[in-house]
């Protein structure tokens, strides 16, 4: 635990990428297996469900440090981080003992599992008890299932390339999908003698947003277009196991299996032939249109699927990418070849649910500039454009993908609600709340956080201070002064929000000093945009999940550091 | 009747006729020390400690000051007036007034850890206490001074292998000496911001140790070929300033770097955890130790600290509104406007004078091997 802690304590104690990647690489070197197994399962990003209510954990710190709870809170405020601020008020250790990291996980956290409150409470303060504080920390991190070292994944797969002497890609490779954190599994990666897996995806390639004129990309005949859906990015592969028998699995973007979520898409999986990986979207469907992203963020994060929710929001899977043929990695072949054996394969599949996502055709840029123009229109975020003659590669490069986001929603809106925010940004107000005006009134309608400089941020947080009307725990409402204009993706309704309506990934594009908040935008502005009318402002249900932070397309530059997708 | 009330230019003292560590010119100002958000120019009259004399003409010029030795009395208009030491920076002092049996000390800031640059920190009994609560939340503990060192002297020592400069951030007056007084050894020769520069040689005549310092400019650092340790005030930390040396690690010497969100928002390499002000168990030790029943919390986190301090100590604790609007972490980490003004300043006039500074580089190159 402490070498582990050390290795915790250092990441954080440096911003260069290089000593980041050697000090995981001596880690991934140094400790024994069975540690580096469950190291590599927490720093790429995998967590156990969530172990501990952490109201009780307050509680029992409270109790620990002989502190009233709301002073426990109110540290948490300023912190930003729960695990950080209990490590840091918790007092000194009565012993020092160094167990494993996997002792660790085995006596310390993994038991409190479904355990009861008062069993959770003495393995917790026997922890605390043994534990210095930067040890406790991680202890906190494991158990609150908020692992998060400012570590990007790619660098943990680099750095663990290093250490087993083999490329980078190959190492992802070696690393997607599921595994459980064992040594025997921790030795696999490192020798590279895995192949019994048949449900392995492969990892994702991504796209890099276009930021020069598409004109700039040479001859168009180079290159094949399609439109970008607003889906989740999956992979659906069939393959044969050690026995003959067939394996079929749906995996997100997030090398998360979501096979059981979508079982209207069961059919199509098993009619694909033996040894086949297709990269697609998995998108709601209907009359071979998509509905809105709304409809599919019905099917996310629920748990049961109802034969109403099947009706209302039925899904399809998109495909544009093949990455294995007959058992072959086909990933090197250039994209011309791979798309052709695409289109014969889902013909041949023939299933209503598999789609073959289109080429958008075009001649010359100017041409598909205008069917960019068309994006919004077609219910897509965009366009993708992708080199003819380019292999399907690992994470995202620069040069043979390219993604041409649609023109963003733009609204003008009023700063009404502050909230601090978290890791980097802890003990400044950050999360903002904005409103737009609705008869005379501010109503609340987005949330943002990010798109403003570190001196915007720091000048809108002393106006915060400043300005406050009132407290509500740790949430500040603001005299409503300050007017920014936000972008957003899409509008749809929400219960959550007091206008029964919600935007799409907002974000603030910049502050308008110019502007009184007086002539800030209107509601009604809003339920043009979305092309509604008033009275489908109808409250109803939604719900998060986490797979909207495996869209590929949240690049919040707030949490990119801290946050691995 | 309290000794003391708040009022738009500072605490007053009205049987005495004089504010202690005013906002804005008064006829009679008592200063606790030499930081610009507790010493303003302007003022008729300065009584202050005897320690803080030269600190305080080094910031606001030659003024009409009286320096009074720390535990000697002196009568202003009845009131019996003393200083103690805060053990905050060089010359920092609690202000002890006494009239008609009545006992008020106003601590100014403080902190209880052994401080090699100043006199350590003392309790006074007194009935009514002012508190400074910049770090009064039990997240804040501070590490023994050697072991942060520790930290320090192993991050120069790992940056002087790799040829690369290490510059540390610290607060112009107090902290930034405390690290060069506190250094456990050289790895490559020192080199000063002039904002630090112009208070070393009254450290020197206070008699506190300093090691050898030169004049840190582009022609000086570039010399050390990466092995130097430069010490300059955290104003500079983005600017042009740093951009004229070559490959820099960088760090802040500070009580807000606890916290590792803090630590990470200022965009350095390093953040060390090294305060001039209480604790959370520093401040509740100090205030137990005056025996007042009641106090007065003000500078940071004075509603949470006054809260604890009456529910769960049972004192009559109240916050007092500082000058500051809402609440102003952030300036007390960067330092106030009016400090890099005068950091800046400071810094021009050093490079001037600043005709020698390869020999004194060669000498701390010497000094160091």
């Amino acid at each position: 635990m402490k070498q582990f802690a050390e290795l915790f304590r250092r990441l954080d104690g440096t911003t260069r990428t290089s000593e980041k990647t050697s000090l995981l690489t001596d880690y991934f070197r140094s400790a024994p297996a069975a540690d580096a197994a469950w190291a590599l399962y927490f720093l790429t990003g995998r967590k156990l469900k969530r172990l501990i209510k952490t109201r009780a954990l307050r509680e029992w710190a409270a109790e620990a440090a002989a502190l009233p709870l709301w002073l426990v809170e109110r540290s948490y405020e300023a912190v930003g981080d729960l695990g950080e601020t209990l490590a840091w008020i918790l007092p000194p250790p009565e012993g020092a003992r160094d167990e494993s990291l996997v002792e660790v996980v085995e006596k310390q956290v993994l038991p409190l599992v479904d355990a009861e409150p008062a069993v959770q409470r003495r393995l917790v303060r026997e922890a605390w008890r043994l534990f210095d504080d930067h040890e406790r920390l991680v202890y906190h991190k494991l158990i609150t299932g908020e692992f998060r070292v400012g570590v990007a994944q790619t660098l943990v797969v680099r750095a663990l390339a290093a250490a087993a002497e083999v490329s980078a890609p190959l190492m992802a490779h070696r690393l997607a999908g599921d595994w459980q954190p064992t040594p025997e599994q921790y030795q696999k990666f490192i020798s590279g003698d895995l192949g019994d897996d048949p449900a392995r995806p492969y990892p994702f390639f991504l796209a890099y947003a276009l930021d020069e004129p598409v004109q700039d990309l040479g001859d168009p005949h180079e290159w094949q277009a399609e439109w970008k859906w607003d889906g989740i990015r999956g992979q659906a592969l069939r393959r044969a196991d050690a026995s003959g028998n067939s394996v079929t699995a749906l995996w997100s973007r997030g090398e998360e299996l979501v096979t059981e979520r979508f079982p209207e898409l069961h059919p199509l999986l098993d009619a694909l032939p033996l040894g086949t990986v297709l990269d697609g979207e998995i998108l709601a469907w209907r009359d071979d249109r998509p509905l809105p992203f709304a409809a599919l963020q019905k099917r996310i994060g629920r748990k049961s699927i109802t034969p109403r929710v099947l009706k209302e929001a039925p899904v399809a899977f998109l495909a544009y990418d093949l990455l294995e043929v007959e058992g072959v990695d086909f990933r090197e072949r250039p994209l011309s070849e791979r798309r052709e054996r695409l289109e014969q394969i889902v013909r041949q599949v023939s299933q209503p649910r598999l789609q073959l996502s289109p080429v958008v055709n075009f001649q010359t840029w100017d041409e598909l500039e205008r069917q960019y123009g068309r994006a919004r229109a077609q219910q897509v975020e965009g366009l993708m454009i992708k080199r003819l003659d380019a292999p399907y590669g690992v994470g995202r490069r620069r040069g043979p993908w390219w993604k041409w986001k649609a023109v963003p929603y733009s609204i003008d809106a009023v700063l009404m609600y502050a909230q601090a925010g978290h890791g980097k940004r802890a003990g400044l107000y950050t999360d903002y709340t904005f409103g737009v005006w609705d008869m005379r009134r501010l109503v609340p309608v987005a949330k943002a956080y990010s798109g403003l400089t570190d001196e915007e941020i720091r000048r809108v947080d002393a106006f915060i201070r400043a300005h406050t009307i009132d407290k509500f725990g740790p949430v500040r409402e603001v005299e409503p002064r300050l007017v920014f204009e936000l972008h957003f993706e899409g509008i749809q309704v929400s219960s959550r929000h007091r206008a029964g309506i919600a935007v799409r990934f907002p974000r603030m594009h910049r502050w308008r000093h110019d502007k009184p908040p007086a002539e800030a935008d209107s509601l009604e502005t809003l339920v043009q945009l979305a092309g509604m009318g008033r009275e489908d402002l109808h409250p109803r249900v939604s719900r998060q999940s986490t797979l909207f932070d495996l869209d590929d397309d949240v690049e919040d530059p707030s949490t990119a550091e801290v946050r691995q997708p | 009747m309290s000794l003391v009330e708040n009022t738009e230019r500072g605490l007053y003292c009205r049987a005495g006729d004089f504010y202690i560590d005013p906002w804005s010119p008064v006829d009679r100002a008592v200063i606790t020390h030499s930081h610009s958000d507790h010493l303003r120019w302007g003022s008729k009259k300065y009584l202050t400690a005897a320690a803080n004399v030269p600190v305080l003409t080094a910031r606001v010029g030659p003024q009409d000051v009286e320096g009074l030795p720390y535990g000697e009395s002196v009568v202003v208009n009845g009131v019996k007036v003393s200083f103690y030491p805060a053990g905050h920076v060089l010359g920092s002092a609690q202000v002890r007034i006494e009239y008609q049996g009545d006992v008020c000390v106003a601590s100014g800031d403080y902190k209880v850890q052994p401080d090699r640059t100043c006199a350590a920190f003392e309790p006074v009994r007194c009935r009514h206490f002012i508190t400074e609560a910049t770090f009064a939340l039990p997240i804040y503990r501070w590490q023994a001074t050697p072991d942060v060192m520790r930290d320090v002297d192993a991050w120069w020592q790992a940056n002087a292998a790799e040829g690369r400069t290490s510059v540390i951030c610290a607060y112009s007056l107090g902290k930034a000496q405390r690290v060069l007084a506190e250094l456990l050894q050289l790895h490559g020769p020192l080199l000063v911001h002039g904002a630090l520069q112009r208070f070393l040689p009254i450290y020197r005549e206070a008699g506190v140790t300093l090691p050898e310092t030169a004049h840190a400019s582009a022609t000086s650092v570039r010399a050390a070929g990466g092995k130097a340790l430069v010490v300059a005030p955290p104003s500079v930390l983005g600017g042009p300033w740093l951009r004229k040396f070559g490959p820099v690690s960088t760090a802040v010497c500070s009580g807000w770097m606890r916290v590792r969100g803090t630590r990470r928002r200022r965009g350095v390499d390093r953040g060390f955890v090294l305060s001039d002000h209480a604790d959370w168990p520093g401040l509740c030790e100090a205030i137990a130790a005056t025996g007042a029943e009641e106090v007065w919390v003000t500078h940071g986190y004075t509603e949470p600290f006054a809260r604890y301090l009456s529910e769960e100590k049972k004192l009559y604790a109240i916050p007092i509104e500082t000058r500051f609007k809402g609440e102003a972490l952030e300036e007390t980490l960067t330092e106030t406007d009016a400090a890099t003004t005068e950091d800046a300043a400071a810094e021009q006039q050093a490079a001037a004078q600043d005709t020698t500074s390869r020999e004194a580089v060669a000498a701390g190159a010497e000094a160091a091997s």
